[in-house]
Order: structure tokens, then sequence, then C-alpha cells
């Protein structure tokens, strides 16, 4: 049952072989064993759970036809998930991975968590990230770091970490994350799982706490690409309660699963084959390749001239917007507050030196400071014409390719401590995964074998806007002939 | 260019950011080592490029100018730190 699919649990649970309390119950006790190891959930709560699971099962129950408004049965019905702990969910605490909001129990939910529950899903609990999602190891949360279920002493990525984990070790059948600049692509490498960041504005930002507001999207992170379709149905959808979120009809994400590859073009920017990626992730990603190639796909080398900025373009925008973003913890409202101060100004920036961890302060620090009078035009002003490039090179490659793929991340998992010190080679995770973020694009990540250590490997594919059918249908036609997709690590059987 | 300490504590006024002595040195040379990083974007030819603040191109909507949100007063000052009668208490700036 912890291998099953989305389909295939919920087609148990329309059978009624197992109900949703005893699902819940599965992964709860699953999570009680394992978390202790791991430290991917940062809050559970049992009852609010199960109170949950009975629901979905009195709505399982209803003969069809009788149910509420509302209350209809959906394929996710009764299926429990994880919200990344930057989710808003009413009466949980939502801590952001951060000491600033370790009190901080929400007064109300996120869209994307309004959306799944009224679809019946079951929340297991709220999963560790990095501290306000900066960070691609998951060592900078307030909580403590996640382990990567294939090897404890390595890191699990980041920020999304806790989702990637939890859903490696079977702890939850489905998380939720968000990708501002590789946070559900470059763990789901990781950790050896699919995960997909869809076209900015196609999932609300509302509820979800903001980093870097011009590039954060949330997603889907599950084992295949055909449940994070199903979850992607769920998610996604216009809210009016976000500014940039898009008005669009609805779509089936998985409509287009099954389809054939013959005759599928894939981009091979050069740029993302060159030096920087690691010998055992090259071979990986060639070997998917001529997978592909097998399916009837071809292969066009495109070019990105740009995306060797996009690194340090990002580590101006991101951190002038989260500067902005963040201003609005300052202990008054909610979140932390110093126990001493003198006056008010005081009490701000004691608040904030307390609240936050090292790295969020070394991004509002940044951003404050190419945001200033006298450095904004030199930094920021030119940051965002190189991602009016950055964006260009895209449409570009997208006149010669349906698809673009490339490695997820330069390396599998590295251990704990190796990048923690030198925060610019900590960025550096992320050269394959920022440029689609400042474009806008849409981007996954999906497990194509195992590397050095055995470790997994992450096959990156970037869509064209709004592609994320087509994302999902070649994801998914890989995923019918090969396993990686359905290896978990041996140790947590 | 790089930043001294002067500049370091500068920005944390401004990011209203308590640092100590100490943090400020370790904070300028991680400061430094970050713009040190960035600096390249400066050798890059922009003439005639328009600036992109944003993903998509989107104008904001308006809505019509009618109350949606009942009041949440209650569960908002729930979680706050010090409240009084409804309003949210800060230590004195008039005297």
């Amino acid at each position: 049952m912890i291998n099953a699919s989305l389909k295939q649990l919920s087609a148990a649970l329309a059978s009624k072989k197992v109900s949703a309390v005893e699902l819940a119950t599965l992964f709860l006790d699953r999570i009680e064993k394992f978390n202790p190891i791991l430290n991917a959930f940062i809050t559970t709560d049992r009852e609010k759970t199960l109170r949950q699971a009975r629901t979905a099962d009195d709505r399982l129950k209803a003969p069809t036809g009788t149910q509420s408004a509302g209350a209809d049965i959906t394929p996710l019905t009764g299926i429990p998930l994880g919200h990344k702990d930057i989710f808003c969910t009413k009466g949980w605490r939502t801590s952001c991975g951060s000491k600033m909001l370790t009190n901080f129990v929400s007064p109300y939910d996120a869209h994307v968590v309004e959306k799944l529950a009224a679809a019946g899903m079951v929340t297991l609990g709220k999963l560790n990230m990095d501290e306000f999602a900066m960070g691609s190891s998951n060592e900078t949360s307030y909580f403590g770091p996640v382990k990567n279920p294939w090897d404890a002493s390595c890191v699990p990525g980041g920020s999304s970490g806790g989702s990637a984990a939890a859903l490696a070790a079977r702890l939850t059948p489905a998380a939720t994350g968000t990708d501002t600049g590789g946070s559900i692509r470059q763990p789901a490498a990781l950790c050896g799982l699919t995960g997909l960041k869809p076209t900015y504005g196609v999932v609300s930002r509302y509820g979800m706490i903001a980093f870097a507001s011009s590039l954060d999207q949330g997603g889907p992170m599950a084992k295949s690409a055909e449940d994070c379709a199903l979850l992607l149905n769920a998610m996604a959808g216009f809210d009016a309660r976000d500014s940039t979120s898009l008005e669009r009809p609805g779509e089936d994400y998985s409509r287009d699963l099954e389809k054939p590859l013959a005759g599928l073009k894939i981009g091979l920017p050069q740029e993302f084959f060159g030096a920087g990626m690691d010998d055992d992730v090259r071979a990986a990603v060639e070997a998917a390749l001529a997978e592909y190639r097998k399916l009837g796909a071809t292969t066009v080398d495109v070019h990105l001239p740009n995306s060797g900025l996009s690194v340090p373009a990002y580590y101006v925008i991101a951190p002038a917007e989260a500067s902005s973003n963040l201003s609005r913890f300052d202990g008054v409202r909610y979140g932390h507050r110093a126990a001493e101060y003198a006056d008010l100004a005081e009490m701000y920036s004691r608040s904030r030196a307390q609240g936050f961890g090292a790295e969020v302060k070394r991004r509002i620090l940044i951003g404050t400071y190419v945001l200033s009078h006298g450095y904004y035009d030199a930094y920021y002003l030119q940051a965002q014409k190189i991602r009016r490039l950055i964006a260009a090179d895209f449409v570009e490659a997208f006149k010669h390719c349906d698809v673009i793929m490339g490695p997820t991340s330069p390396s599998v998992a590295f251990a704990f401590g190796a990048k923690s010190t030198d925060p610019v080679q900590m960025y550096l995770s992320d050269i394959y995964t920022i440029s689609t973020n400042l474009a806008g694009l849409p981007g996954m990540s999906l497990p194509c074998g195992f590397g050095n250590h055995n470790m997994p490997v992450g096959l990156q594919i970037i869509g064209n806007w709004f592609g994320e059918a087509k994302m999902l249908n070649v994801a998914h036609q890989y995923q019918k002939v090969t396993d990686w997709h359905t290896r978990m690590p041996g140790s947590l059987a | 260019m790089s930043l001294n300490l002067e500049d370091v504590a500068r920005i944390a006024l401004l990011s209203r950011i308590e640092l100590s002595a100490d943090e400020r040195e370790t904070t300028r040379d991680q400061l430094n080592g970050i713009l040190g990083f960035i600096e390249q974007l400066q050798a890059v030819d922009t003439t005639s490029i328009e600036p992109m603040a944003h993903a998509v191109d989107v104008v904001q909507r308006l809505r019509p100018d009618v109350v949606t949100e009942i009041d949440h007063r209650a569960d908002f000052q729930a979680i706050a730190p010090e409240t009084e009668a409804g309003l949210y208490l800060v230590p004195r700036v008039v005297e």
C-alpha cells in the first residue's frame, strides 16, 4: 500500500478495500516510526488528521448522487498528503521553518490547502523546509535539517526537503512544494521523486508565505508524473485573492498522459551539458535521452546563451523581493517579539535579529542593499534586464523543440556541511533550475537512475508556457518503460 | 566595490536587523562574497533592453468597490504578541 500510486489508492478506497482512516493511520504510524530519524515533518496532529479522514470516509460512503454540494467524490478523496510548512493551514502551526513563526497558528487556509481539502484529501501534517524557503539543502530550517532517506549523512535538497524526504521514505503518498529557484525540482532529484513547478500564475500564491513574489510558484510532488497530474488538477485554478493568478479555462492535466512520443522534439541546451555537471549525473541523463530516442523522440541542440547569468541575476532579484516581503515580520501583529527593547525601533530590529536565521538575514541585507539609493540601477534594474534576455533565450529555443531536457542538479545529494559555509557554492546548486523561474516557465524533475554512492539522479524537463500536460505526458511515457520512480530506500521498508 | 563595516551597519539599519560588532565583520565578508559573485552582471551590455519585472504580462485586476470580507479581528489578534481593546500594542512613540 505504501508504494501504491494515487490512482491505485483511489481505486482501493472506492472499492472499500481500505478506508481513509486506515490509510491515514498507516502513514501516521510510519511517520511516528521514521520521523525521529528523518525530521521530515515539523508538525503532526493525529486527532485532526483522523477527523479529516472520517469526514472523507463519510463522503466515500454516501451513495453516488446523494452527496451534498461540494462533497462529491473526487479521485483524491480520502488520500493523505503533507503540506510544506510554507502553506497556511487553518488551526495548524505554520512555521515556514523559522523561529519567527514558531508560534504562528494560521487563522486561514492557503488557496492550495483549501482546494486539496475540498477534493477530500487528508492532511498528515506540515513538512520541514529551509527557513522561508531560502536554501538548497534544508540546513537552514530552525527545526533542524532533514535527512535524505537514501543516505542519512546527505542532504535531501531544498527548500522543499521535508516534502521530498517524506515521499522518498513513503511517509506520505503526496505532498505540496513551492519553487522559487528550484525548490521543488532539486529536492525531487536528490530524493528520487517526481515534482512539477507549474507556469507562473497557474497555482494561486494566496496563503503561501511570500519569498520572491515574481518567482514563487506552488506545485505537486509525488512518486510519478501520473500522480503529479492528479494533484495539479486539484491545485491549479484562478483565485482572485492572488493578483497574479491567471484567468484561464480549467485543464485536465492527465488528458495527454497516454499519448505516444513518436515525433517529439527534445531540445538539449548546450550550456546545460558543459563542464560543471558531475560524470555520474551526465551518464544517467544521457541514458534517459537514449531511452527517449527509443520511444521515438529526436533530440536537437538548442542554445540558452544567457543561462550562465541566471544565478547572479536571481541573487539580485530574489533577495530584493524578499527584503520587501519579509518587512512584514516586525513583531507587532504576529510572529516573534523580543522580550526586551528600549523603544519601537529596537523592538523591530531585535525581534528580527532573533527571529530570522543567518541565511534569511543575509538575503534581506543583500536585497536592501541592491534596492537602496544609488545602487538600484546598477544592480536591480540591470538584473531585470538580464532576466528579459534569459526569457528571450527560451522563446528562441522553443522554436526548435517541444520540450527542453537536461540535468536537474549538477550533482547527486551532497553531505551535510559540504556547502553550508559558502553561500555562493550553495547558490550554484540551482544552476540548471533558476532560469525557468526567471522566465516563468514550467519545469519538472523525474528520477532517471542512480549515481555515485547509489544516490538518485533527476532528469529535468522544461516546458513551454502552459506546457504542463505535455511535460507530464513526456514524463509518464518514460515512467511506463522504466522503474526508477518505483524504487525506495531499502532501510525504510 | 566592496562594503566596509560602516556600510554594513547602514544596511542593517535600513533592514531593521540588529547586528552585534562581531556579526558585522562576518556579515561584511559574506556580503562581499555575494556581491563579488553578482558583479559579473555589470559586464553585460543591456542597452535598449526593457527591464522584466514579472514573468507574465498582466495588468492589475479591478473589482467592484464593495465589502467582501467579514470581520476577522478577533481571530487575527488572538495570535498577536500584545493587544488591548482591539488595538496592537507597541512601545510609546509619541511622548
